[in-house]
Parts: C-alpha cells; sequence; structure tokens
C-alpha cells in the first residue's frame, strides 16, 4: 500500500484549503508546503487555527475545501486511503493519548502488528530500539499511568517512530506538561529534527522554535499571516500582529 | 429543657418503639406456625438435591444464554445508535426505548406464545423456554445497549484519534483500543445487569415446563402447591440470594476500585 507514495514529491503540499466548523471558517485559504527534512513551527494566538491546521494533514479534520498533498497523493480525494496515509504521518498530541489498558510495549507494538502485520518478535525488537532512543528502555513493561507526563509524551514520540513515519507533526506537545518536564520532551524532538526528520510542530516554545525550526510560520484568524526563517519571524517581525503576538507572549 | 438532653429523649423513644415493636411481634405471633409453614425442615431436605441440580442449574443456563443474547445485540445497538447514519441511530433509539418501555413479561409471552401463533412453522430449540430466552434476550440487550454506549462514550476522543493516526481502521481502533477500555468502565453496571437478569429468569414460571426445565420459581411454586406449604418458596428465594449477594458484593468491590483508580 505504501509502495505506490512517491518519495520524491514534497511530503506536505497545502493548496487553497479552507475549513469550517458550522459557521466559523477557521481556515481562510490557506497555502503552504514542507519540504523534505524541514522543521516547521506554527506559532499563533489560540483560534487562530494552526491546530486545526495540523489535524487536516492527517485528516483528523475533514478539510471543507481544498486539496491537501501527502508524499504527492491527494487525501482530500475519496478514492485515498487514508489509512495507509496516515502510517507515513506520525502525529504527537498535546494529551498524549497513550493507550491507557496496555503497556508502554503494547502501545508501541500494537499498531505495527495490526496495521503494517509485522510479526511480535519484529515489532517487540523496533519497540525496544524506539524506546531506547527516547531513553525509557526501563518502563518497557509499565503502564502508562505510571509515567510522568513527561516520560507518557517521549513514549508517544517513540510510538509514532515505530511506524517508520516519514513526517512527524506535533500538536503542542509541551502544554500539558509541568514546566520542569518539558524540556526532556524538546530533547528528545530537537534529535530527531538533527535526524532529518520532517516535522510540523505547533507550539509556544519560542526557544525551541528559534534553535531548531527552518521556518517559523505565524498564523491568526485563519490564514497565514507571515513565514520565515525564525531568526526573522520571530526577532524582526515585518507585521503589527505577530509583534503584538510576541510580546505577548514575552510578558508571559 | 437542654438541647442535648432533648436529642437523647428522642433517641431513647425511638430504640423503645423498636423494642416494643418487635417484642410485640414476637409476642403475638404464631412461631409454630410460622416454622410449619415456611420452614419445614422435611420438605425443605425433600428439594435436594433437585433444587440445584434442576432449578437453580436451569436458572442459571437460562440467565447466561439471555445474557449473551443480550449482550451480542447490545454491542450491536450500541454500535448503531453511535453510527453517523442516521437510520442506523434512529432503528437503535426505536428498539431501546421500546423494550425498556415494556414489561419484560409481555416481551417474553410475545415471543414464547404470540409469535408461534402467528407462524406456527417457526421453531425455535428449547421450545417455549428457548423462546422465552430469547424474549428476556431482546430485553437484556436493550439496557444493556445504553451501558455499552455510556461506556465508549467515556472514552476520552484522544484515544480513537490516536489510534486513527496510527493507521488503524475505524473497526480496529474499536475492537482494540475503544472497546476494551469501555469494557471495564462497564463490568460493574453490566454484573448489575446479570443479577436483574437472574431475577427476571423468575418470570419463565408462566411459560409451560417439563420437570426436567424448571427453573427456581417454577419449581418451588409448583412444591409450594403440592405440599400446600410456603417452605419450598422460603428454600427457593435462600437459593436466589445465595448466586445473586455474590454478584452484588463483588459489583460494589469492581466500583471502590474503579473509584480508587481515579
Amino acid at each position: 500500500m505504501t509502495t505506490d507514495l512517491k518519495k520524491d514529491a514534497p511530503p506536505i503540499q497545502i493548496r487553497n484549503l479552507h475549513k469550517y466548523f458550522g459557521e466559523l471558517e477557521v481556515l481562510r485559504g490557506i497555502d503552504f508546503d514542507v519540504s523534505f527534512g524541514e522543521v516547521v513551527c506554527l506559532l499563533g494566538p489560540s483560534g487562530s487555527g494552526k491546530s486545526t491546521l495540523l489535524r487536516c494533514v492527517n485528516k483528523l479534520e475533514e478539510p471543507t475545501s481544498g486539496h491537501i498533498f501527502i508524499e504527492g497523493i491527494d487525501i482530500t480525494d475519496p478514492e485515498t486511503d487514508v489509512d495507509a496515509v496516515r502510517t507515513r504521518i506520525g502525529m504527537v498530541f498535546q494529551q498524549f493519548n497513550l493507550f491507557p489498558h496496555l503497556t508502554v510495549l503494547r502501545n508501541l507494538r500494537i499498531a505495527q502488528r495490526k496495521v503494517l502485520g509485522r510479526a511480535t518478535d519484529e515489532a517487540t525488537r523496533i519497540a525496544e530500539e524506539m524506546l531506547e532512543r527516547v531513553g525509557l528502555s526501563d518502563k518497557v513493561n509499565e503502564h502508562p499511568a505510571r509515567l510522568s507526563g513527561g516520560q507518557q509524551q517521549r513514549v508517544a514520540i517513540a510510538r509514532a517512530l515505530c511506524m517508520n513515519p516519514d513526517m512527524m507533526l506535533f500538536d503542542e506537545p509541551t502544554s500539558a506538561l509541568d514546566p520542569e518536564l518539558i524540556g526532556e520532551v524538546l530533547d528528545v524532538m530537537r534529535e530527531l529534527a538533527e535526524g532529518g526528520m520532517t516535522m510540523l510542530v505547533v507550539t509556544h516554545e519560542m526557544g525551541f522554535a528559534l534553535q531548531v525550526a527552518d521556518r517559523v510560520v505565524f498564523m491568526d484568524g485563519g490564514v497565514i499571516v507571515e513565514q520565515g526563517p525564525p531568526s526573522q519571524v520571530l526577532q524582526n517581525p515585518t507585521h503589527e500582529r505577530t509583534r503584538k503576538f510576541l510580546r505577548a507572549i514575552e510578558i508571559e | 429543657m437542654k438541647r442535648s438532653t432533648r436529642q437523647k429523649l428522642i433517641r431513647y423513644s425511638l430504640y423503645g418503639v423498636l423494642i416494643l415493636g418487635v417484642g410485640l411481634f414476637a409476642l403475638l405471633a404464631d412461631w409454630a406456625r410460622i416454622a410449619r409453614s415456611f420452614f419445614n425442615l422435611e420438605i425443605a431436605a425433600d428439594m435436594f438435591p433437585e433444587i440445584l441440580t434442576t432449578a437453580a442449574r436451569n436458572t442459571i443456563m437460562y440467565t447466561a444464554l439471555a445474557f449473551t443474547f443480550g449482550f451480542i445485540l447490545a454491542l450491536v445497538l450500541a454500535l448503531m445508535k453511535l453510527s453517523s447514519i442516521k437510520p442506523y441511530r434512529w432503528l437503535a433509539i426505536t428498539y431501546i426505548e421500546l423494550f425498556r418501555g415494556l414489561p419484560a413479561l409481555v416481551t417474553i409471552i410475545f415471543v414464547a406464545f404470540a409469535i408461534p401463533i402467528a407462524f406456527p412453522g417457526v421453531s425455535i430449540p428449547g421450545g417455549a423456554l428457548g423462546q422465552g430466552t430469547i424474549g428476556l434476550g431482546i430485553v437484556a440487550g436493550a439496557y444493556m445497549a445504553e451501558t455499552i454506549r455510556a461506556g465508549i462514550e467515556a472514552v476520552p476522543r484522544g484515544q480513537m484519534e490516536a489510534a486513527r493516526s496510527l493507521g488503524m481502521s475505524w473497526a480496529t481502533a474499536m475492537t482494540y483500543i475503544i472497546l476494551p477500555q469501555a469494557f471495564r468502565i462497564i463490568i460493574p453496571p453490566l454484573t448489575n445487569e446479570l443479577v436483574l437478569l437472574i431475577k427476571d429468569t423468575s418470570l419463565f414460571f408462566v411459560l409451560g415446563t417439563t420437570p426436567a426445565s424448571k427453573e427456581l420459581t417454577k419449581f418451588g411454586r409448583d412444591l409450594m402447591n403440592s405440599k400446600f406449604n410456603g417452605t419450598p418458596l422460603t428454600v427457593v428465594a435462600l437459593v436466589y440470594l445465595a448466586i445473586t449477594l455474590p454478584l452484588t458484593w463483588l459489583v460494589s468491590r469492581l466500583e471502590k476500585r474503579t473509584a480508587a483508580a481515579r
């Protein structure tokens, strides 16, 4: 199923994307690409549509109109097998969303087994490898409830990585964490970025955006207001709305 | 009078009324007759072992069959009620409201007698009792469907989203992620449902039975009539309690454990 994906096509291409929630237009014409190996941070005030945009990319939200191409495949085409495309896209949620009834190992194994059809041995090996990557090898048999928020989020990242995704989406991955646990998650994300993973990250972590992102996209009111290298957008923004947002963040 | 003194007086007089009531009952009751009519050991001993090997066994078997049938029905109904296809939702809602609104006895008689009259060719294994079991399962399905639906809805939305974003189909996510969590939530209410069902099999006393197919209530009632004595019903009541009380106790333990886990 995944072999017919065109690997040479850009990971994400979005064309004239609109999304309504009832009468409310939360995305008002988004055009936006992410290229191979690029790390893009999406910033903006709450209600700006950045999370909705991210969730449209793996079709957790159904776009109202427009097109989204994942590695050249139009996921807005009703003929597209979205489940197959989703295996190419790792997703990390604000609330971690680990499966509480399964141990860490089973959390990491279940989609490998049921979606990719990997044998248990192979799935276990890959799960252990990914756990080591996020530094949690000793938690393999724990249940998620026994882990700290930071550990849970690292397991969630490992779970996504087990599917060998071509790109990763992060939806405010550190917003639900106590301040002292944010660093360990950002470290894992930084390592991923350095390893060449294509990443689209909704975040309020300015430091992370400044250091790790190749590009920062500022959204407000359902449109992209400005984008560019982090140093430019974060330190020398051209739009008044961006400046206002950055001032408000700094005061926090 | 001081407030505390008054409260003490009220308390003492409440105890007084209680002691007086119990005492009067103990004095006036015809204990010999009560013992003879409800606790006749000879009649009680006569009921064994049939009450366990036949009657209790049948009660448990009818309950198990009705519960299994009802559970499968309930699972389908719950998923229908959560379906995005409106006619499925309407169908499920109609079914659930209909069979929760009717007395179970009406449904049982309907399936056991009215349908065979209408369609004489149709035969269900187990005769009237097999049909009664199906009738009871139909009712149980309506109640359990609401329990299962509530359990599925109690699983956070993010669980389905996480499963789908890993590439799982809706059915795979439901089977391996949502339902296992939902069932953990609904084990206590489902066990309650089982207790209700055990008691509801007593409604089968209206169905024609052979000696081998009697459940507890019918067994006790027939003996009561033939011996002209209430003891068989007392023994039957005790056997019911021996089955239901451990289950109720289990439910309250499970509920405490779930509450502690939160």
